[in-house]
């Protein structure tokens, strides 16, 4: 039996568009967000031989956990292993092709395929065949263990996969945009944070209709109108994502291009840095005022700091492709068709293993939960229902380009900084011109794909 | 419980003691034992519940509101079983202040996600009733429904089912907890902007 077959696939090629002509200085093609044949190639492409967040080491604390998710659209179960190694395996017996887990989380030391009994391990081997006398040369060789991805590396708890063996380090890619990542982590005890359950929505759009808002200060305070009046609804006027008002790109908020696709808004510059003020930003919530009171009378002049770590820090930290970390929230897009995506907000919660928040971690948790709830309902469901409609409007095919030019052309108004790393006004759209030339890169490059067993 | 803060501006109340109360309430209440059979208390339960749905199918949601309790909470959870709010994020957790947001919300005319708005008729049915212990001035109930939306032009269903903390008022009652369990609870949600 020979080793080796010649993939059917590899002569022919799906009808395509001219990639390159799909992406100019000032727009994009309408066809990146509406063509099935370039949705495929970027699901191999951009989810398959590029890093792609898979999920966060608090899901799989201990050996043998696991969670089951989709690497752009391949099933995978992201398992650790009995030696602590975390493996992204494909969910796909090696025999007939059957899902071997059909549960979305939990712990096994042994896979088992329903269809024929096959059983791997949490790190992907073979484990056992029914009857293997009936295997001319026996199942024993390492061909016939799970698929896996050939890297898989985490940074400070975020996990991320290729199926490109040469790719670079993931510390080396992220590059940049550990800066603020390393931000968010470290306000907490410990530096570090657990995931929790999700807001979980959908919306029927392309999934770059999310990646383009993700650091977009342009559409905040027309697409979000109704939820600032509400946060604002008690005669304030400083509530919330206020400071988009007036003319934003006058005032120091910025949007920060780091390479690799990866960016991010940062408005703190925009809040004052005393301890508080975060606090004070926030609108109203369930449970607000005993819960508050209760941490004040245990925290004394600790208290506003503790409170901080309640609300939203300022900033949107967006690592591409699907990573997008929004106030307390680890957002993660996952495309389901050209014209599908899932859009899930994994809640996230303090850990405070020291104690380092004098018994009050519980009441904070309970306070980050109601501010964790308030984007996704009063704000995130009118950017969805935003995207749902640009796809919609897409469908005008004789009118071809979208456009990304805010910004460009003004002399000073986007900066190169001496680490590399572009900087712009809080609504320019320098982020969505740079990141689709990376998505193009990528797309035009022959891709480096090889599966580990 | 506070009498001196006014629940549609504060939240004094959604304090430790009513969410330890909350999520112990709202476990294991469904027995036997506590079922209720009097036909006219059956009766009066199911004629709130259908009052609800009508309010909120005829977007009379000031109305809807009055239904509660003015201290009362408004919960989705995100799994089945529901888990607990104080550590788990819901669907949605509302006291009264984040109600009325919700309802000031939509009535902005600029929550696009309800522009146009949905045009809904809700089915409710399966109602039981069940006693509280120790609490003989409130039941729960226990329904089903099937609520059918028509927004800007696409028809879908959402179906699942509430719970209700019921505490008497006068000849009737007022809601004091609604817990809308989603059957697709754990799965995205595509446009959960409507009252459910």
């Amino acid at each position: 039996m020979p080793l080796e077959y010649p993939s059917p696939l590899a002569a022919g090629s799906p009808a395509l568009p001219d990639l390159e002509a799909l992406v100019a200085e000032d727009r994009v093609h309408r066809l990146i967000y509406t063509d099935p044949a370039i949705f495929e190639i970027e699901m191999q492409r951009i989810f398959g031989a590029n890093w792609v967040y898979v999920g966060h080491e608090s899901q799989i604390p201990a050996p043998h956990d696991f969670v089951t998710a989709k690497l752009g659209l391949r099933p995978v179960i992201l398992s650790r292993g009995a030696d602590g190694g975390i493996h992204l395996l494909f969910n796909r017996c090696t025999h007939r092709g059957s899902t071997v887990c059909r549960k979305a989380k939990g712990s096994a030391k042994l896979f088992q395929c329903a269809y024929h009994g096959w059983t791997y391990r949490s790190d992907g081997t073979l484990n056992s065949v029914p009857w293997p006398e009936g295997y001319a040369e026996g199942v024993n060789d390492s061909r016939f263990n799970l698929a896996q991805a050939p890297r898989v590396e985490s940074y400070r708890g975020f996990i991320f996969a290729t199926l490109n063996p040469e790719a670079a380090p993931v510390t080396d890619w992220l590059g940049h945009i550990r800066e603020p990542l390393d931000d968010w982590l470290d306000r907490h005890p410990g530096g570090k944070i657990e995931l929790c359950e999700a807001n979980r929505l959908k919306f029927k759009g392309n999934w770059k209709l999310a990646y383009d808002n993700s650091a977009d200060g342009y559409h905040v305070v027309f697409s979000h109108r109704s939820l600032l009046m509400t946060e604002n609804r008690f005669n304030t006027d400083n509530k919330g994502m206020t400071y988009y008002k007036n003319r934003p790109d006058d005032g120091p908020i910025h949007v920060r291009y780091t390479g690799n696709g990866h960016h991010y808004k940062d408005k703190r510059p925009a809040m004052d840095k005393r301890p508080g003020a975060l606090w004070e930003s926030e609108g109203a919530h369930p449970g607000m005022e005993p819960h508050e009171a209760e941490i004040r009378a245990k925290l004394g002049d600790k208290a506003d700091a503790a409170l901080d770590l309640v609300s939203a820090p300022p900033m949107n930290i967006n690592v591409f492709p699907n990573l997008l970390i929004l106030g307390n929230h680890i957002q993660v897009l996952q495309p389901v068709s050209v014209n599908e995506t899932d859009s899930t907000w994994y809640g996230t919660r303090i850990v405070d293993t020291e104690n380092e928040l004098g018994g009050t971690v519980d009441a904070l948790n309970l306070l980050r939960m109601r501010t964790q709830e308030s984007f996704p309902n009063f704000g995130e469901v009118d950017d969805l229902t935003n995207f749902e409609q640009i796809q919609r409007g897409l469908e005008a095919f004789e009118d071809e380009w979208v456009y990304m030019h805010r910004g460009l052309g003004i002399p000073g108004r986007v900066r190169e900084l001496e680490d590399g790393t572009i900087t712009g006004p809080a609504t320019d759209e320098v982020f969505m011109r740079r990141y689709i030339r990376e998505w193009q890169r990528l797309m035009t490059a022959e891709p480096v794909i090889a599966l580990k067993r | 419980m506070s009498e001196t803060h006014d629940p549609a501006t504060s939240s004094w109340y959604l304090d430790g003691a009513f969410h330890h109360w909350l999520v112990e309430t709202f476990r294991d209440w469904r027995t036997d034992g506590r079922e209720i059979h009097d036909q006219g208390t059956r009766d009066s339960c199911r004629r709130l519940l259908e009052r609800e749905a009508r309010l909120l199918d005829e977007w009379r949601l000031g109305d809807w509101l009055a239904m509660f309790a003015p201290e009362c909470v408004c919960w989705a959870p995100s799994t089945d079983p529901a888990g607990d709010p104080r550590r788990e994020i819901a669907v949605l957790f509302d006291d009264r202040r984040r109600m009325e947001d919700r309802v000031y919300r939509l009535e902005t005319d600029y929550a696009w996600s309800q522009q146009p708005r949905a045009r809904t008729i809700r089915m409710v049915t399966n109602v039981e009733v069940f006693a509280v212990p120790d609490e003989g001035d409130a039941l729960m109930t226990r329904s089903t429904f099937l609520t059918t939306e028509l927004r800007d032009g696409e028809l879908r269903r959402i179906s699942g089912w509430n719970a209700h903390y019921l505490r008497r008022k006068g000849d009737g009652w007022e809601i004091v907890v609604r817990q809308t369990n989603l059957i697709e609870c754990d799965l995205p949600l595509r446009n959960p902007s409507l009252i459910l």
